[in-house]
């Protein structure tokens, strides 16, 4: 055990996952650059070879289809893509192909295959270089999805996207990546579907994922000392989801505040509040608050971008309007 | 069509003339299995097509009658681990290889019983054991996942070879372009076999292309072994495959077939698209003529390989085989419908 960052714990996953098992292999574009992918794959090449660390061309539908393919060969492939925008290039492969697999062969071939997509964005990098569509995917029958938004759980989930049977979309958040904790030395898994309560609290279920984790904890201390008493809770998967710790939180504390990294419409959010609506509907003291994107693609300017991204004082206000209901 | 652009089209050295079935060194006992081959999907395709008329097969059939020895003869040098990647049109590709008859026909009555059962149709067949995991039938869908499947051979140095057929449709599609360049780079064991049949789904080849030059695209991609057939001379097909399948598992990166052929019967279904104007009956007429089935078993009895009793005792083998594969579909129950969301995930993780 030791004081890893969420970029090392990562990369530590990376040279676990290669050491210790050979169907192993790594593929996507910029893992031998310096800047693609942060320091994630660094020295990865160096200790174990270009055949199973993989530096491609910008083919990003031929490098994602292979890594299928060869998922379906009986390898366990981890293909990046340093965007998660870049990845809409290879949409075809990933839902006509890797979620449907199983299923329209009648469960004779699986795809143990993660895909594990970047989410970058800030300092004016504009629409096309910052987005994190969690619910296009998560729409699709067939991929699990899971958002890391610890150093441990970056760890653990990466070992267990590489280690299931299905494909994985594993979505990790430059925003995180010098985030610190205690990281095990050794290799672990954290199991998928499994929610994460980070502070536990009485009158309001705090309810998020992705780079909003930490703003939605440092919230909860700060509405402490104005008497509100926040649970937290990081979806961590968002499929399948962990709908049994959700609806536990909001039957225990009547009201729900979703923080929702994506944009609004037919979001994660939309979702999460609609199940708490169908299972919890008794329960509830006061309307359910939603915190999205603005509906608009990103923008460059530094100020519109700050408007544009919610953090820890937007999550505060909506706890403070759902208690005042 | 006009005779000129189909004389462009058939080209002067591949097409105008009868298939020339030049001896490969191939035992008669060999050249026979590949005339029965091509006889299976013959008449499985026949009898699809009859089955589809009378509305007792219902998934949308694409019929490779016409094709017959791309297939057969693409397959004779493959090994049952070798994988082998198809499309839309698929039951030639997964009847070569080896996958069951029986299944594929329940697969097409979409029954519980059927090699993906039920729930994939026609253009969905797999026969995993027999290297089949699996046909897309998004055009060109199936190139970068059979690459894939060369990438996990060379990355395990496992010896195995991918063959992915496409039509002449799917160097139009980007994912051709990425598929070869990325093979050509990592020096990939697989096998491009283009089935050029002069049409995507109604379009005639001039119609969507400037250049007719699909070698030459292979060529500009760095591909080293390509090669240019008569897509309905199975030895001519066979020879190329297996000088293709040789250089690919040799580690000399991936091979480039096109062989041109036509098929019969129209994009989708039993009927022939004469009457909706997109081709013509004199067209048809002309590579019936060229018929892959019907002159190489003429050859071989004119040969001497094979005699007339043994091609009748043949015709009716095969006759029996498919006969009884449409009785066991129709004997098959449909897929319980309680299973209907069963496998969207492997279950256990």
């Amino acid at each position: 055990m030791s004081v890893k960052t969420y970029a090392k714990a990562i990369n530590e996953a990376h040279q676990q996952l290669l050491a210790s098992d050979p169907r192993v292999f790594v593929i996507g574009q910029g893992s031998e650059s310096p800047w693609f992918v942060g320091t994630t794959t660094v020295g990865l090449v160096e200790t174990f070879g270009d055949e199973r660390v993989i530096d491609t061309p910008i083919s990003e539908l031929v490098v994602t289809g292979s890594a299928i393919g060869a998922a379906m060969s009986g390898m366990r492939p981890i293909v990046f893509h340093p965007r998660l925008d870049f990845m809409y290039l290879a949409m075809d492969p990933i839902i006509n192909h890797c979620a449907i697999w199983h299923y329209m062969f009648g469960g004779q071939v699986n795809v143990p295959v993660t895909i594990r997509g970047i989410i970058n964005r800030g300092g004016e990098q504009a629409a096309q270089h910052s987005q994190s569509p969690f619910a296009m995917y998560a729409h699709v029958p067939g991929i699990k999805i899971v958002c890391p938004a610890s150093p441990y759980d970056a760890k653990g989930l990466l070992v267990a996207a590489v280690q299931d049977d299905n494909p994985v979309l594993y979505c990790d958040d430059r925003w995180l990546y010098s985030l610190e904790e205690e990281v095990p030395d050794e290799i672990y898994s954290v199991p998928i579907g499994k929610g994460r309560r980070c502070c536990e609290g009485t009158d309001i279920s705090l309810v998020t994922y992705s780079y909003l984790v930490p703003h939605a904890v440092q919230a909860a201390k700060e509405l402490a000392q104005e008497g509100i008493s926040v649970e937290v809770i990081d979806l961590r998967s968002l499929r399948p989801m962990d709908y049994g710790l959700i609806f536990e939180s909001v039957e225990k504390t009547g009201r729900l505040v979703m923080a929702d990294p994506e944009w609004p419409v037919c979001s994660i959010g939309d979702h999460v509040t609609s199940m708490v609506s169908r299972h919890c509907f008794s329960a509830l003291k006061a309307p359910i608050e939603q915190i999205n994107f603005p509906d608009c693609p990103v923008p460059a300017s530094t100020p519109l971008e700050k408007a544009f991204f919610p953090g820890k004082l937007e999550i505060m206000d909506a706890c403070r309007l759902v208690v005042k209901e | 069509m006009s005779e000129r652009d189909l004389e462009a089209l058939a080209g002067s050295h591949l097409c105008k003339i009868p298939p020339r079935f030049d001896s490969i060194g191939l035992s008669d006992s060999a050249q026979i299995l590949l005339l029965r081959e091509m006889l299976r999907i013959r008449v499985f395709e026949e009898t699809v097509a009859d089955l589809v008329i009378q509305k007792q097969i219902v998934t949308p059939c694409h019929l490779y009658t016409g094709q017959e020895a791309v297939a057969v003869g693409i397959c004779h040098s493959l090994r049952d681990e070798d994988q082998v990647f198809s499309t839309h049109r698929s039951h030639g590709h997964y009847l070569a290889k080896g996958g069951g008859m029986q299944e594929a026909m329940a697969e097409l009555f979409c029954r519980v019983t059927g090699c993906s059962f039920g729930r994939g149709g026609s253009m969905h067949l797999a026969f995993p054991t027999k290297g089949l995991p699996g046909s897309s039938s998004i055009v060109s869908g199936s190139m970068s996942i059979a690459v894939g499947a060369a990438l996990a051979e060379a990355v395990r140095k496992s010896g195995g070879v991918s063959v992915v057929f496409h039509g002449d449709g799917v160097p139009e599609e980007g994912s051709w372009h990425e598929s070869a360049n990325f093979s050509a780079v990592r020096k990939l064991p697989i096998v491009f076999v283009c089935e050029n049949n002069l049409y995507c789904t109604h379009m005639p080849l001039p119609k969507r292309r400037v250049h007719d030059n699909f070698p030459e695209m292979a060529k500009a991609h760095g591909f080293r072994y390509i090669a240019q057939v008569d897509g309905n001379d199975v030895l001519a097909v066979a020879e190329a495959g297996k000088l293709a399948i040789e250089k690919a598992r040799n580690g000399e990166g991936p091979a480039f077939i096109e062989c041109r052929t036509y098929r019969w019967r129209g994009h989708v279904g039993p009927n022939f698209d004469v009457d909706m104007g997109i081709r013509s009956q004199e067209e048809i007429d002309f590579w019936k003529t060229r018929c892959p089935v019907e002159t190489f078993s003429r050859y071989l009895l004119q040969k001497g390989v094979l005699s007339e009793t043994a091609w009748k005792q043949i015709q009716s083998e095969v006759s029996t085989e498919v006969d009884a594969s449409v009785e066991f579909a129709k004997m098959s129950p449909y897929p319980d419908v309680s299973s209907l969301t069963n496998h969207v995930f492997r279950e256990g993780k």
